[in-house]
């Protein structure tokens, strides 16, 4: 059973505010599904390599080149900023 | 249908541009009860349309697709279009690029009639999680469409597009496939690729057609496959026309396993049992030959599943941050007077923005990768995940198919399932095998049930070897025709 508390610090590691309503139905349902996947310690899985990539596939590479988009691709994406100063990202200060 | 119209449109009997306004004729007198879907794009559609019809008139050799009016799941980006999937926190978001599954449509000259509702980033199986609206099944408007890609397999079902395209990462093509008596096809991973497609759980997503009938399926597919140098998890395929493969192969001899523990399943309707024996019975008359299998690790596939899933959408969820595209708080500062931080931002952004089963299925992922619980869980469900690999690979050593019910029961209510979010995802049983286990599979419709009155139609469920699709939509194809 996960506690409200458990919650509460999930939810800070993934930079989610949460009441503490939802700290408590969240508990209960994870708690549920927490319960549920308990099942795959049935399956031995001894000496069992886990998967990386489910059709094999390994190393793809290709040359590191840098391909320029034109302008209106460009301010499309600057479009997308939320907020923006000039064709700059704005952000808020770091630390 | 795609061949009967594109012959139309050759011969001259009816044009791209009537054919495309008839559709949207249709979704402006279905749609507003159906709410398949989230916007329209009338004149680049109609545009393109007209464009065809010239091409046409003078002449020029144009594809089986071209002309022919579609519809896209809203969580596959179309350059210029909104694409929302679902979400609140990507409501003004206009994708500056096409997924690689559009531009090839658009080399093919598809015409784009707008994007269809779908549960929030794809996550559910009724599309009550889309933060706009809850898609009506057209059989029985009180009844979901399935989920998450409902809007593109309601749009089919009701005749608002001829095809569309949705995305399958457990399901998510083959559920509302089967709930709205269409064929939906999840190709193998690496069959398609992913660039362009927002995504959910990436070891598991992949892209697929909706459609009307098997070789509807077959030509889109034939169309949007193939490596992808922007996805390279895209494997070289054979440059197949799959629907010139269609009916030719004699399926005497055919292979079909029917593994027992997929009619051991408590939650397994009898009536949807009753189809699917029906259709076993069928292939045997057609002179398949079946045999009975067993998948011991049938009943931990879904287990596995609602790890690496979450872990995965935790992890791909990270990117809505409120930086650098979608909804910010920080935007709007200036009308709430409220100055925040960086941490506010990241924070409340996604407080405010994203939809209940996202945020719980990101806690469920943040946990199950937080420090001392990731041996326990995620790193033991790709080793089940292994295991679950080996058992197919044996079981495909023995049969050519697998056949089984897509989901457990035709359609539900809607709000049926909605506070229990265990029993939505025991919806998905059948169909998360194939995700799973990386191969491809197809829900085709095999019969109705009578409940309360409505005919709800049924689905069965075909699944293949790894990059062998041909034999799923032949099996298919020839089981719709006969």
């Amino acid at each position: 059973m996960l506690s409200k508390s458990e919650v509460q610090k999930i939810a800070q590691l993934a930079r989610i505010e949460i009441t503490d309503e939802e700290a408590e139905k969240y508990s209960t349902e994870l708690s549920g599904i927490l319960d549920f996947v308990e099942k795959l310690n049935e399956v031995e899985t001894e000496g069992v390599e886990p998967i990386a990539h489910i059709s094999g596939a390994k190393n793809v590479i290709r040359e590191d080149k840098v391909v320029e988009y034109d302008d209106e691709t460009k301010d499309n994406v600057i479009n997308n900023f939320p907020e923006k100063k000039d064709r700059f990202d704005k952000v808020k200060a770091v630390f | 249908m795609i061949r009967e119209l594109h012959k139309k449109l050759i011969s001259g009997e009816i044009t791209s541009e009537k054919l495309t306004e008839d559709y949207f004729d249709a979704i402006e007198k279905k749609d507003p009860e159906i709410k398949a879907y989230l916007s329209l794009n009338k004149e680049f559609a109609l545009d393109k349309a007209r464009s065809v019809d010239k091409r046409v008139k003078n002449g020029e050799e144009v594809d089986l697709l071209a002309g022919i009016p579609c519809s896209v799941k809203d969580n596959i980006c179309i350059g210029g279009l909104a694409a929302t999937a679902g979400s609140k926190i990507l409501e003004n978001y206009v994708p500056p690029y096409d997924a690689a599954a559009i531009k090839k449509l658009k080399d093919a000259d598809a015409v784009f009639l707008g994007k269809t509702n779908c549960d929030e980033f794809a996550m559910g199986s009724s599309t009550e999680n889309s933060a706009f609206q809850t898609t009506k099944n057209p059989h029985d408007p009180l009844r979901v469409p399935g989920g998450s890609s409902g809007g593109s397999a309601a749009a089919v079902a009701a005749g608002m597009c001829a095809y569309a395209l949705g995305s399958d990462t457990g399901g998510s093509i083959r559920q509302p496939a089967s709930f709205c008596g269409a064929v939906g096809l999840k190709p193998t991973y690496g069959m398609v690729s992913r660039y362009g497609l927002i995504a959910m759980a990436s070891s598991l997503d992949q892209i697929g057609p909706v459609a009307g009938n098997v070789e509807d399926a077959a030509i889109v597919l034939s169309r949007i496959a193939g490596r992808d140098r922007f996805d390279s998890t895209t494997m070289p395929t054979a440059d197949k026309n799959y629907e010139d493969l269609l009916g030719g192969a004699d399926i005497s001899g055919l292979k079909i396993g029917i593994p027992k523990e997929y009619f051991e399943s408590e939650g397994l309707d009898k009536g949807v049992e009753e189809k699917i024996k029906n259709a076993i019975a069928k292939y045997e008359k057609l002179g398949a030959k079946i045999i009975d299998i067993s998948l011991k690790n049938f009943d931990h596939a879904l287990a596995t599943y609602y790890i690496i899933m979450p872990c995965e959408v935790s992890s791909n969820m990270a990117r809505f941050d409120g930086i650098r595209f979608g909804k910010s708080v920080g935007a709007e500062s200036e009308k709430t007077g409220v100055d925040y931080t960086l941490w506010d931002i990241y924070f409340k952004t996604r407080a405010k923005y994203l939809g209940k089963e996202v945020k719980r299925r990101i806690a469920l992922g943040t946990y199950a990768l937080s420090a001392g619980y990731y041996d326990q869980y995620y790193l033991k469900a790709q080793k089940v995940r292994a295991r679950i690999l080996r058992e197919f690979k044996e079981a495909f050593k023995k049969v050519d198919l697998i056949l089984g019910p897509t989901a457990p029961t035709p359609a539900f209510k809607i709000g049926e399932k909605t506070e229990n979010p265990l029993e939505m995802y025991l919806a998905d049983i059948y169909t998360v095998t194939a995700n799973i286990a990386g191969i491809p599979a197809i829900s085709v419709p095999c019969g109705t049930i009578e409940v309360d009155g409505k005919n709800l139609p049924v689905g069965m469920q075909l699944a293949g070897k790894w990059f062998d699709e041909e034999t799923i939509l032949n099996a298919a194809y020839i089981f719709e025709k006969s």
